[in-house]
């Protein structure tokens, strides 16, 4: 199933990228590819099979509540793309 | 991520560090592990140190790069769906994707977390095991790592046990390189001789490893891949618009091609309307092709298969076609969706020159007999 141009904007904008026009383009012809490769999976009988995406064997994995050390703020903070003193500063998100 | 510094090192560096292993440095990569030639790298692709116009693999091909040009003796790659066997048969390299779970993934840039393992390379079967050895075991700190009780694989790669091998029919089929089928095949005779038994099976449902691989894995980094969003890892475009246009513009200029490629096709899969057809079904058949490999180590020790379809190919050769750079993964992509771990043994080489890497599946935390059938093929390369 061929995956129009309105359909990549739209995954482009649930996924917060903004694509130029030849991108949108470019994805558009890729993504149909590889999705035509993909459809494939119509054709596996999966009645009966129940999902499965845990890689081991896993049991519930269990610790105290306890108060323990974090990483050091200024290692952390030292990463932040702008910072005003113990905080991560983003644009304004509330209302003026 | 280019002015990133982590603020602590991964369990696995540590555990090296703690054992007396000197770092020398981080090597190049594709961007967040996704390729399989170095070519989606920020700073440019890795050479293969054999052949300068040649590939190294992907995605960790640096990490091959510089074991092979004997830079290190030892390096750690990443594994999401065979980014150190494919590199490690590309350079003519042991390479190890460990069980699921059997290495911690603390520290590890998540790309597929139902995948990912961090995965050692070495140019002799000892130095692997002793990696492996070293880097392994429960971490408090990954809460999928397993308390297991790992044997002291070094010391353990000498046996005189004779194993079972399946052959994996589906891999010696259309696709697959006429001179790496012989090179297989010598292999299997090489462990026929010394006493081994290898018989033909059939994984029927590996068939539709690849268009699982590329349902799961997108579906998974899509969104582990949301913390990049400009405000904690560095890069921050836009910051005087709103907080929805400075992620959007953070995200469009801060990641490569390829890494758009799979976010959009992982928030496609999982996006509503889509979700049954795509993320489910391949869910399901990721359970089927598990079962498979269930059923299979029920009658034999080890899978032998090719590692890769082609030898090394040319920087350039596939980086415009998505699907055929996805396709030159075909073998090593099933152990990666089931938890088996797997080895890729550099046995020979084409009439060219270039290594070719033959891979063998065990069951789950089997590593044992991965190591030991590496060791053997060892004495006849």
């Amino acid at each position: 199933m061929p995956l129009s141009k309105e359909q990549v904007k739209h995954v482009a904008r649930l996924a917060r990228l903004k694509l130029s026009l030849k991108e949108t383009e470019e994805y558009t012809r890729e993504l149909t590819t590889i999705l035509n490769y993909i459809d494939q999976l119509k054709s596996v009988n999966t009645e009966e099979v129940p999902a499965w995406n845990q890689s081991a064997t896993m049991e519930n994995v269990f610790r105290e509540d306890e108060i323990r050390l974090s990483l050091p703020r200024e290692k952390v903070l030292g990463n932040a793309a702008n910072r005003d003193d113990e905080y991560f500063h983003v644009p304004r998100v509330i209302g003026r | 991520m280019d002015s990133y510094v982590p603020p602590y090192d991964a369990t696995a560096v540590t555990r090296l560090i703690d054992a007396g292993a000197v770092i020398i440095g981080k090597t190049n990569m594709d961007e967040f592990a996704m390729g399989s030639s170095n070519e989606t790298s920020y700073y440019g692709p890795v050479k293969n140190p054999f052949d300068h116009t040649l590939t190294p693999g992907g995605s960790s091909g640096g990490s091959a790069a510089a074991v092979a040009q004997k830079i290190v003796p030892i390096a750690l790659g990443s594994e999401t769906g065979g980014s150190v066997r494919q590199p490690a048969a590309f350079c003519g390299l042991f390479g190890l994707k460990p069980s699921y779970g059997s290495v911690s993934r603390y520290g590890l840039v998540a790309h597929a977390s139902s995948t990912d393992q961090i995965s050692p390379l070495a140019s002799n079967v000892r130095d692997l095991a002793l990696v492996y050895k070293t880097a392994c075991g429960r971490d408090p700190n990954d809460s999928t790592s397993v308390a297991f009780d790992h044997p002291d694989y070094p010391g353990l790669l000498e046996t005189n046990g004779k194993l079972r091998i399946g052959i994996q029919k589906e891999c010696f089929a259309e696709g697959l390189d006429s001179e790496i089928d012989k090179v297989v095949r010598d292999a299997i005779k090489a462990l026929e001789h010394d006493g081994h038994t290898c018989v033909d099976i059939s994984l029927p449902s590996t068939e539709y490893a690849i268009a699982c691989y590329y349902i799961i894995t997108p579906a998974e980094a899509s969104a582990n891949l949301a913390r990049f969003d400009g405000v904690r890892y560095g890069l921050r475009v836009g910051s005087d618009e709103s907080l929805d246009d400075m992620y959007s513009k953070t995200r469009s200029v801060g990641f490569g091609r390829e890494v758009k490629r799979r976010i959009m096709l992982g928030t496609y899969a999982l996006s509503s309307g889509y979700y049954d057809a795509y993320y489910l079904k391949a869910s399901k058949v990721r359970e089927l092709i598990r079962r498979e490999y269930e059923d299979a180590f029920s009658k034999v020790d080890l899978i032998v298969s090719p590692t890769t379809p082609t030898a090394a190919f040319r920087l350039g050769e596939k980086i415009d076609d998505p699907l055929a750079m996805y396709l030159s993964d075909i073998y090593t992509i099933p152990a990666s969706l089931t938890g088996c771990p797997a080895i890729s043994v550099p046995f020979s080489r084409m009439s060219d020159g270039r290594p070719v890497g033959v891979q063998f599946t065990a069951s789950y935390f089997d590593e044992l007999s991965l190591f030991q059938i590496a060791h053997i093929l060892e004495h006849w390369i």
